[in-house]
């Protein structure tokens, strides 16, 4: 049984007749010590659909699902009181912005603390020294020294690093990080990456790993799921979806990478913009942009086609050459 | 006063480069508290570098290594401590306020973020056109051709000049961000990572905008990014930067297929890439960028240097040539690495 699975997930903002879709049946499933690599571009509804797997989606938000469990349970229809319970213990998230989710008023001892206390209780010497082990965890020096900082004080890193270190103040057994390389420095982003994937092989946790950077899912996740406009467009094992992708957004997201147009003058750039709240196609999502796209693109919407393990949306899949199948 | 300095660096009987920077200096006197001294911070700690027309020279180096005052002082934001500046052969620090405003028009900025440099008040036009109205005495209706033709140019419609920025996305804004940046027709563009806050599929279109602009008008790049990949894509020459000073200056080809500092090697290996053929080692850097309020003795890099010793940790090393690449590194000099 998959520690994760989302089935048919829809998130909506919006009351009246036209609600906006952010995430639109998304389906896909985190299996118990695997990394799972999410990628797309902003507004292709990553975050948005982890953030509904926390329960942090608030009014106008509307979150829809046919099935949403974790370790057997059902999310959506459990009370409110046991769902608290359940994520910040086994479910945890990293956030963005390192600097901007700390609470600047109060001290790295506070913050850590704070997620021992609610769902573990414990003495507050208890807690001050589990605080101190977290930190020696993720790798800050000093730790004894460093409780008492407030956010102002680290640096991005540092940040990133205790933020690491409250999720995995309870020993998740999910753990979903969303883009949390982004605002970092690469050689910072380098080790922040490399504590999460030991942290994460080390206590068998799944690990959801959202961003935009297709090179870094490339090395660290294990199955990859490639989102466009609230729709999961591919997913499949990481070195099928790089070396030969299905869905024509997937190849042209790889072909507009500088590194793939290595001795070429120009990039193989995709026209256009992701579609937005308003401006979004009656068919395929990708039919504006996608150079196959035929009549049918622009009027059906492709629905989800391939066995559990690779998946497409799309009329025409690419084969082994890159080419549509006829 | 600086002839001497000049005259070293132009020696090899090359002929001038179109912006040519010495041993250039930016230090910033900063508070460190109440009845405490200023303390000194060495944002840009002696960089020199020579451009030539058409070509680009990327800056490469992460938060806190002075790229960014680099991009200030070269466009006379902000004046240098110390140095000296040639631009076409003229010495633009000496300048007075007159022939500084006129040089200005020369060497424009492309900020990095496409959603806070624009003035969410003005339509895109007037964007355009505030240039023009400062530095030239063109018509309105000579103005307002100029805005347009510089929209096509950068892949806009007419019909954008009358609307305001929100109404475009990241991608359209950088463009719009470009055009006013070429709009006095520049020789040099300052481009203060460019791309960086953009998507993956709107960054190529924007790189590949910027080349063909430079192939069609001549221009000559600085391309500050800390993103290697995009930057071994559009340079013809780069320099790592750390802490406020130049470690690695070379050719693109040279730094990207034989890094020679340390540091460089390291920046190298920990950017992802999507072949696996083409990942290197992982070098692991303990550590980070050392405060610029209380830079390291020696080497700025020493303490996160796996091949550091006690004469890294003593004295500051010098660029040093070394088969067409210039490197800071005692590693290097002493053969050890």
């Amino acid at each position: 049984m998959a520690l994760l699975e989302v089935n048919t997930l829809s998130v909506e903002f919006g009351d009246g007749p036209n609600p906006f879709r952010a995430v639109d049946q998304v389906s896909y499933s985190v299996e118990k010590g695997e990394v799972v690599g999410i990628v797309g571009e902003s507004g292709s509804g990553k975050s948005v659909s982890s953030l509904s797997i926390m329960g942090l989606i608030e009014y106008p938000g509307h979150v829809k699902a046919e099935g949403l469990t974790f370790d057997g349970q059902d999310l959506l229809s459990m009370p409110v009181k046991k769902r608290r319970a359940l994520t910040g213990a086994d479910i945890a998230m990293i956030f963005q912005e390192p600097m901007s989710s700390l609470n600047p008023c109060y001290t790295v001892e506070f913050q850590i603390t704070e997620a021992l206390k609610i769902h573990q209780g414990g003495s507050k010497k208890w807690r001050r020294e589990r605080a101190i082990e977290l930190l020696e965890q993720v790798g800050i020096p000093d730790p004894t020294s460093r409780l008492k900082a407030y956010p102002h004080q680290l640096s991005g890193g540092m940040s990133q690093r205790v933020m690491i270190a409250m999720a995995i103040a309870c020993d998740p057994k999910l753990l979903i990080a969303d883009e949390p390389t982004t605002a970092l420095d690469v050689t910072i982003q380098a080790q922040i990456v490399d504590l999460l994937l030991e942290l994460q092989r080390e206590k068998n946790m799944g690990l959801v790993l959202i961003t935009h950077d297709l090179a870094l899912v490339a090395e660290a996740a294990d199955r990859v799921i490639v989102m466009y406009a609230g729709q999961v467009v591919e997913t499949g094992p990481a070195e099928e979806i790089f070396s030969t992708p299905r869905h024509p957004y997937t190849q042209a997201l790889l072909r507009s990478l500088p590194e793939s147009s290595q001795g070429k003058e120009r990039l193989e750039a995709l026209p256009g913009v992701v579609p937005g709240a308003f401006d979004r196609p009656k068919g395929c999502m990708l039919a504006p942009r996608c150079p196959y796209a035929s009549e049918r693109c622009q009027r059906e919407v492709p629905m989800v086609s391939g066995d559990s393990l690779r998946q497409v949306r799309c009329f025409t899949p690419l084969d082994l050459q890159g080419k549509p199948a006829a | 006063m600086s002839e001497a300095k000049l005259t070293s660096s132009t020696a090899a009987g090359q002929v001038e480069s179109l912006l040519s920077v010495v041993d250039i200096k930016k230090h910033y006197q900063v508070k460190t508290g109440f009845m405490k001294p200023e303390a000194n911070v060495k944002a840009l700690d002696g960089v020199s570098f020579n451009l030539d027309k058409g070509k680009t020279l990327a800056v490469v180096g992460e938060s806190g290594c002075g790229k960014s005052t680099l991009a200030r002082v070269l466009t006379m934001i902000e004046q240098p401590t110390a140095g000296e500046l040639r631009f076409d052969g003229q010495d633009v620090l000496g300048l007075g306020a007159e022939a500084a405003k006129v040089l200005r028009q020369k060497i424009q900025i492309i900020f990095q973020n496409p959603y806070g440099s624009l003035n969410p008040r003005k339509k895109v036009g007037t964007i355009l056109e505030e240039p023009l109205v400062i530095n030239t005495s063109l018509s309105k209706h000579a103005r307002k051709q100029k805005a347009l033709d510089m929209l096509a140019k950068v892949g806009l419609r007419p019909e954008h000049y009358d609307r305001y920025p929100h109404m475009f996305s990241g991608g359209q804004r950088q463009r719009i961000a470009i055009a006013r940046g070429l709009m006095l027709d520049p020789q040099v563009v300052v481009a203060d990572e460019p791309v960086s806050a953009l998507d993956v599929s709107v960054q190529a279109q924007v790189l590949n905008l910027m080349m063909d602009l430079q192939q069609e008008m001549g221009l000559s790049y600085i391309f500050i990014s800390h993103d290697l990949s995009v930057v071994e894509h559009i340079a013809d020459e780069v320099m790592v930067m750390y802490l406020g000073k130049a470690v690695e200056y070379g050719s693109c080809e040279a730094i990207f297929n034989d890094p020679k500092h340390p540091y460089t090697q390291a920046l190298l290996s920990s950017t992802p890439r999507l072949d696996p053929a083409h990942r290197r080692e992982k070098i692991k850097l303990q550590g980070e960028l050392p405060s610029p309020l209380n830079p390291p003795q020696g080497c700025a890099f020493h303490a996160r240097c796996r091949y550091a010793n006690e004469r890294c940790a003593q004295q500051q090393p010098q660029l040093v040539n070394e088969s067409g690449t210039q490197v800071a590194c005692f590693a290097r000099e002493e053969g050890r690495l």
